[in-house]
């Protein structure tokens, strides 16, 4: 069964790329259910003011074999990571003695909900919050902890750990609190600036030809419900992060330092532009 | 060698550097007519062999990134971005192809994602050591020239 399975979706690969050749490739008409029993939201109507009819998961766009690991979590490495961020949770760390289960209990409880809300408004540091952020928060206001450096530590693991808690939820942001607004308008002009010596914006690959194939790759909307993402061909969790940077190093730009203004921003831009889509992290892509 | 000698051959030099600059068109200098640059962009023709390899080298021109092209079957993953470049010289003149080779704005209007591949109007926080670069130079852009014009 198994073989059979797998002799199919080989077909199905050469099909694919066969037809990148020459016609256009829509995303995959399919359904992303995790382990059979749990269907996640890959396709939604987008909000208003957004440019675009309706929004669609990355996971549309990947290969049959990249989508089939994703819908069966034992065959998703990024569940190493997973685990890896559960043990994080419960391991004591810093002056106070604390672990982040001291103060939170049980993570499929009290995190429930959290990862499709972020980021939030933060009112101590006037700004939006990520996870990764207030991760670091507690570490330093509640455990007496150091900050995790970027991509470094346990923060790519815990981050994912936090957002799985709320696997299939819908994205949802409170864009009333604080100074949101904006942030989401200052993120929206990141994502339409033409940058680099290549002269593209995020709109140029991810509005205007989604769907199309630039070479190899068949560009998707550029949504973050997967992120931390299991990337195939780097074999590790990637952070949001360090996805715009490498996209906008691509256009031939100098990029922007993680967690800075503009990467805030565009963070709040481009989750409202998911709204609908379940958290699927971590999503599995090439 | 007498002091004499040397000197001259200095002026000697100095004159053939002035050529080979006086031979290329600066980026800024070049002029668009009617949408055509009618004048190549260096003195030495275009060499159709190299201009395919600057086609689809990703390095390079990468245009296969985005354009489809039969003459070069034998690679995997052609782009979808653009239109497919079969029988292209039919549709365009040299002229013609220079200018959407050097500033493809200048053609498809400031809207297209098609990028100048011999000019200095790029895109915000151009990296560093890119600064005042164009992505190809003149002679690469001839090259081409010659490519896309076998390309019947
Ligand atoms: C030159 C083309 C190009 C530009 C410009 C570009 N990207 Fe991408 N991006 C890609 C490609 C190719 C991928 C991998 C395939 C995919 O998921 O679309 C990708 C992937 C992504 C992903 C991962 C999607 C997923 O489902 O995991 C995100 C998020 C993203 N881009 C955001 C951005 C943002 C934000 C910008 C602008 C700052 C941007 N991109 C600019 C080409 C580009
Ligand atoms: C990032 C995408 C991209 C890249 C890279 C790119 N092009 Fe294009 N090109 C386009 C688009 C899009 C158009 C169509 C004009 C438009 O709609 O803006 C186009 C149009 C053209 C045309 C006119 C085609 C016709 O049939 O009318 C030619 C010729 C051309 N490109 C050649 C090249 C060459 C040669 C290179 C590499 C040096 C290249 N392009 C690189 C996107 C691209």
């Amino acid at each position: 069964m198994r073989k059979l399975l797998f002799t199919g979706s080989l077909i199905a690969a050469a099909i694919v790329s066969q037809a990148s050749f020459t016609a256009f490739a829509a995303p995959a008409d399919d359904k992303l259910v995790i382990d059979e029993e749990l269907e996640m939201i890959t396709r939604a109507k987008s909000v208003e003011g957004h440019p675009l009819p309706e929004v669609i998961s990355g996971w549309h766009f990947r290969t049959p074999e990249t989508r089939a690991i994703e819908s069966d979590s034992f065959q998703n490495p990024g569940m190493l990571g997973v685990e890896q961020g559960e043990e994080i949770w419960n391991t004591v760390e810093g002056t106070e003695g604390k672990s982040c289960a001291s103060c939170h209990d049980d993570a499929s409880v009290s995190m429930k909900g959290v990862g499709a809300a972020y980021p939030k408004w933060d009112a101590d540091s006037g700004k939006p919050i990520n996870i990764e952020l207030r991760i670091n928060k507690c570490r330093v206001e509640n455990m007496g902890a150091e900050a995790y450096k970027f991509d470094k530590g346990g923060q790519k693991p815990l981050t994912a750990f936090i957002k799985h808690q709320s696997l299939g939820m819908p994205v949802a942001l409170d864009l009333a609190a604080g100074d949101m607004q904006k942030w989401w308008e200052q993120g929206k002009e990141t994502y339409y600036r033409r940058t680099g010596q290549l002269n593209l914006s995020c709109a140029s690959c991810h509005e205007k030809n989604q769907g199309k194939y630039i070479r190899a790759d068949h560009l998707s909307q550029g949504n973050v419900n997967g992120f931390p993402t299991y990337r195939l061909k780097q074999n590790k969790l990637i952070s949001l992060h360090n996805r715009f940077r490498g996209c906008i190093r691509d256009t031939r730009a100098e990029f922007p330092a993680a967690f800075s203004d503009t990467l805030m921003g565009l963070e709040v831009y481009t989750t409202w532009r998911g709204t609908g889509l379940s958290v699927e992290t971590p999503g599995v892509r090439q | 060698m007498s002091r004499f000698l040397m000197t001259l051959c200095g002026i000697a030099a100095t004159a053939v550097v002035q050529f080979a600059v006086a031979a290329e068109t600066a980026p800024g200098d070049v002029e668009i007519k009617n949408l055509s640059i009618d004048q190549p962009l260096t003195d030495t023709a275009g060499d159709a062999v190299s201009g395919k390899d600057v086609f689809s080298n990703r390095k390079l021109g990468n245009c296969l990134a985005c354009h489809a092209n039969s003459d070069m079957k034998d690679q995997l993953f052609h782009g979808e971005i653009g239109p497919g470049l079969d029988g292209v010289a039919s549709r365009w003149n040299e002229g013609q192809l220079r200018t959407i080779l050097v500033n493809a704005k200048a053609v498809f209007t400031e809207d297209t994602v098609m990028p100048g591949f011999y000019s200095l109007e790029v895109g915000e926080d151009v990296r560093e050591n890119l600064i005042g670069k164009t992505i190809l130079t003149a002679q690469q852009i001839e090259d081409l020239v010659a490519y896309l014009s076998t390309l019947k």
